[in-house]
C-alpha cells in the first residue's frame, strides 16, 4: 500500500502572526516557519503503518516556492521514502491545492492519503474533503485512530460531541487531529541520509490546472484589542467585581 | 439569488448552531431555505419552521443521512445547489466536513468561518489563530460557506413556514457509519452556554476537574478545558476550547491553571468577560483577562463554589 503525505510550510506555530502596517497580509519577512503540525502527524501516521507492514511507500508532496523543500527533507528525514515538489510562486487557494494533488493521486495511485485537517496560517480546513471530492473517494477527517482492514479503513473522528468512527473503502483520503499520535523527530543520521532520498520537482502551471484566484484577499486587520483587564486581592473581590461591576453573575 | 442552510441537529433537536446560522445567512440578503437531512425528523422540522428568517423547510429523511456521512450529504446538497446562489453551514465538526466536499464537486472556493457579512460575496474571517482578520471577497458565483456560530445573534422565532420533501441519491457506497461514543453531560452545550469554565494542565488529573463541577452547577455554565488537559486525558476530546477545538463566545469565561497559548485563545477571547486563575503572574492569559486572580486554583476554587 502507498500512502501520499501532502504537507505544507507555514509559520511556526510558537510564533505570533503580526499585520502588515499596510494592511495587505500578515507579515511573514523574517519570520520563523516550519511543516504544518497537522502534517507532521500526518507523516507520523504514515510512517506508522509502513512499520507495521501495512504500508510500501510513504510519498511527501508539497505545493509551495523553493523554501518549502526545506519541510520535503523533513518529510524524508522522518522516514518518508520520496518527495515530490509541486512549484509556485503563487499563495494558493485549497481548493488549487487539492486540484493539483489530484493530478499527483493520478500519477501515485496512493492507497491512502494523510492529510492534515488544517493549516494553521490560512485555517481553511478544506483541502482533504476537497480532495476526496475531487478523486471520488471516502473521507475520515479529524481522525484520532486509522485502523487499515482488507480493503476498508476504519477511522475514528473527533467530532462535536465526542468520537464517530466510519468505515472507508479504500482508497480513501484521511486528515489528522492532534491526537492520532506523537509525532517523532528526525534524528541527525536520518537528517543527512535525507539529503541523498529522490525530490522530484514540478512546475505547478505545467499540471494543467486552472490556477485564478476564486477569492480576493481585500484586507487584513489586527483583532480588536481586548482592553487591559486588572488583577484582584482575592476571591472576594472576583465576585463583587463580576458581580456590580461586569454583571455577569 | 437565494440561500440554502444546511441544519444540524442531534437525537432530535436543533443544535443552536443552526439558529445563529440562520442569522449570518439572513444578512447576505436573500430568501432562506432550510434544509434538514436525517431520519425522524418531524418533531425538528416544527423548530426549524419557526426560526425566523426561514422562508421554507426542506426534509430529505432517509436512513442513509441519520450520522451526517460527508460523502452521502454532499452528493445531497449538490442535487439541490442549482437553485441556490449561496450554500452555508455552521463551522462545526459537520460542517467542516462535508462542507469543502460540496465547494470541490461545486467547483468553487469554500470561505471558512466566517465572522462576519459585509455583503452577499465579502466576509470577515480570522487567520493565524486569530491574530489576524482577513477581508475577503469570493469571486465564483456560488459561494459556499461556513459559519462561526459565536460571532452571530440567535435568531427570533416565527410562525412556522412550510415544510417540503426533497429526495436525494441516498448513500454513494464510499463510507459507512460503523459507531459512535458520545460524551454525556448534563451541562449546557459549550458552544451555547452564556458562562464557560475551563481547566487546564493546572488542574493536575481527571478527578480534580470535579472542583470546577460546583461552580458550573452554581452558574450554569458549561465545563470546558486546554488541549494539554484533553491531550493529558483528564477530560473527553470535545471539552477542548481553541483553535483546533471548539470556538467560544460566552459573557463569562473562567480560564483555571490555563496558561494562555495562541491556540487556546484562538477559542475564547472573544468572550465578553475573562477570569484567569493561575498562580503564574505572567502567564499570558493575564493579557486577555479583564480580572486576574493569582492563586492557586487548589486554594481558591473551594472559596470561590462558596461565595457564589
Ligand atoms: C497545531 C496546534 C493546535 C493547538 N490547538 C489548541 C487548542 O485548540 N486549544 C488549546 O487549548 N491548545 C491548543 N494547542 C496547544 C497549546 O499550544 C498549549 O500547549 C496548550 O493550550 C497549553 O495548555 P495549558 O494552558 O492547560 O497548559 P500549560 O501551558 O502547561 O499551562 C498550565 C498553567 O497552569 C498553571 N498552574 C499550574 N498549577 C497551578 C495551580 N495549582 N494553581 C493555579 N495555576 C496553576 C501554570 O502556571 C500554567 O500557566 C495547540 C497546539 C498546536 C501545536
Ligand atoms: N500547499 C500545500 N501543499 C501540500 N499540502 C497542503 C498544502 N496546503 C494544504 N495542504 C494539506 O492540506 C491540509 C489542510 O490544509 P487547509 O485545507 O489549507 O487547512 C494540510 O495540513 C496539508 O496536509
Amino acid at each position: 500500500m502507498k500512502v501520499l503525505v501532502p504537507i505544507k510550510r507555514v509559520i511556526d506555530y510558537n510564533v505570533k502572526a503580526r499585520v502588515k502596517a499596510d494592511k495587505t497580509d500578515v507579515d511573514l519577512a523574517n519570520v520563523k516557519m516550519a511543516m504544518n503540525p497537522f502534517c507532521e502527524i500526518a507523516i507520523e501516521e504514515a510512517i506508522r503503518l509502513k512499520e507495521a507492514g501495512m504500508a510500501t511507500e510513504v510519498v511527501a508532496v508539497t505545493i509551495g516556492n523553493k523554501s518549502s523543500q526545506e519541510q520535503l527533507r523533513t518529510a524524508l528525514a522522518l522516514g518518508a521514502d520520496k518527495a515530490i515538489h509541486i512549484e509556485t510562486e503563487e499563495k494558493l487557494e485549497s481548493l488549487h491545492v487539492a486540484k493539483l494533488l489530484s493530478k499527483i493521486v493520478e500519477q501515485e495511485s496512493p492507497e491512502l492519503v494523510i492529510l492534515g485537517k488544517q493549516s494553521i496560517d490560512s485555517d481553511n480546513n478544506q483541502t482533504g474533503q476537497m480532495l476526496a471530492a475531487l478523486t471520488g473517494r471516502g473521507q475520515g477527517t479529524f481522525a484520532s485512530k486509522v485502523d487499515i482492514q482488507a480493503g476498508t479503513v476504519n477511522v475514528t473522528r473527533e467530532v462535536d460531541g465526542g468520537l464517530q468512527t466510519v468505515a472507508l473503502k479504500l482508497p480513501a483520503i484521511v486528515t489528522t487531529d492532534l491526537r492520532l499520535n506523537e509525532p517523532r523527530y528526525a534524528s541527525l543520521p536520518n537528517i543527512m541520509k535525507a539529503k541523498r532520498k529522490q525530490l522530484d520537482v514540478i512546475a505547478a502551471d505545467s499540471l494543467g490546472v486552472d490556477l485564478a484566484p476564486r477569492v480576493q484577499l481585500v484586507e487584513v486587520n489586527e483583532p480588536e484589542k481586548r482592553s487591559g483587564g486588572i488583577i484582584v486581592e482575592d476571591v472576594a473581590t472576583l465576585v463583587e467585581k463580576l458581580k456590580t461591576e461586569a454583571k455577569v453573575i | 439569488m437565494k440561500t440554502l442552510v444546511i441544519a444540524e441537529h442531534d437525537k432530535g433537536v436543533l443544535k443552536p448552531e443552526t439558529n445563529k446560522t440562520i442569522t449570518a445567512a439572513v444578512k447576505l440578503g436573500f430568501d432562506v431555505d432550510l434544509l434538514l437531512a436525517g431520519e425522524n425528523l418531524s418533531a425538528i422540522s416544527e423548530q426549524a419552521a419557526s426560526i425566523a428568517g426561514v422562508s421554507n423547510v426542506l426534509i430529505a429523511d432517509d436512513a442513509s443521512y441519520a450520522h451526517q456521512l460527508a460523502e452521502n450529504l454532499a452528493d445531497l446538497v449538490l442535487s439541490l445547489a442549482d437553485n441556490y446562489s449561496h450554500i452555508v453551514a455552521s463551522a462545526t465538526t459537520t460542517g467542516k466536513n462535508f462542507m469543502p466536499r460540496v465547494a470541490a464537486l461545486l467547483d468553487v472556493a469554500q470561505i471558512s468561518e466566517i465572522i462576519d457579512v459585509i455583503d452577499a460575496d465579502t466576509f470577515k474571517r480570522p487567520i493565524y489563530a486569530g491574530n489576524a482578520i482577513a477581508t475577503v471577497k469570493s469571486l465564483d458565483s456560488k459561494k459556499v460557506i461556513t459559519v462561526r456560530a459565536s460571532s452571530f445573534d440567535v435568531a427570533s422565532e416565527q410562525a412556522p413556514v412550510s415544510v417540503t420533501s426533497v429526495t436525494g441519491k441516498g448513500s454513494v457506497g464510499l463510507s459507512e457509519f460503523v459507531s459512535e461514543e458520545q460524551t454525556e453531560s448534563e451541562r449546557p452545550e459549550l458552544t451555547a452556554a452564556p458562562v464557560v469554565i475551563s481547566g487546564g494542565r493546572g488542574m493536575q488529573n481527571g478527578e480534580n476537574f470535579a472542583l470546577l463541577n460546583g461552580i458550573a452547577d452554581k452558574l450554569g455554565a458549561a465545563i470546558g478545558a486546554s488541549r494539554a488537559a484533553v491531550d493529558a486525558g483528564f477530560v473527553p476530546n470535545d471539552m477542548q476550547v481553541g483553535q483546533t477545538g471548539k470556538i467560544v463566545a460566552p459573557d463569562l469565561y473562567i480560564a483555571v491553571g490555563i496558561s494562555g497559548a495562541i491556540q487556546h485563545l484562538a477559542g475564547m477571547k472573544d468572550s465578553k468577560v475573562i477570569v484567569a486563575i493561575n498562580k503564574d503572574p505572567d502567564a499570558p492569559i493575564f493579557q486577555v483577562a479583564d480580572y486576574g486572580l493569582v492563586a492557586d486554583l487548589f486554594d481558591v476554587l473551594p472559596e470561590l463554589e462558596s461565595a457564589l
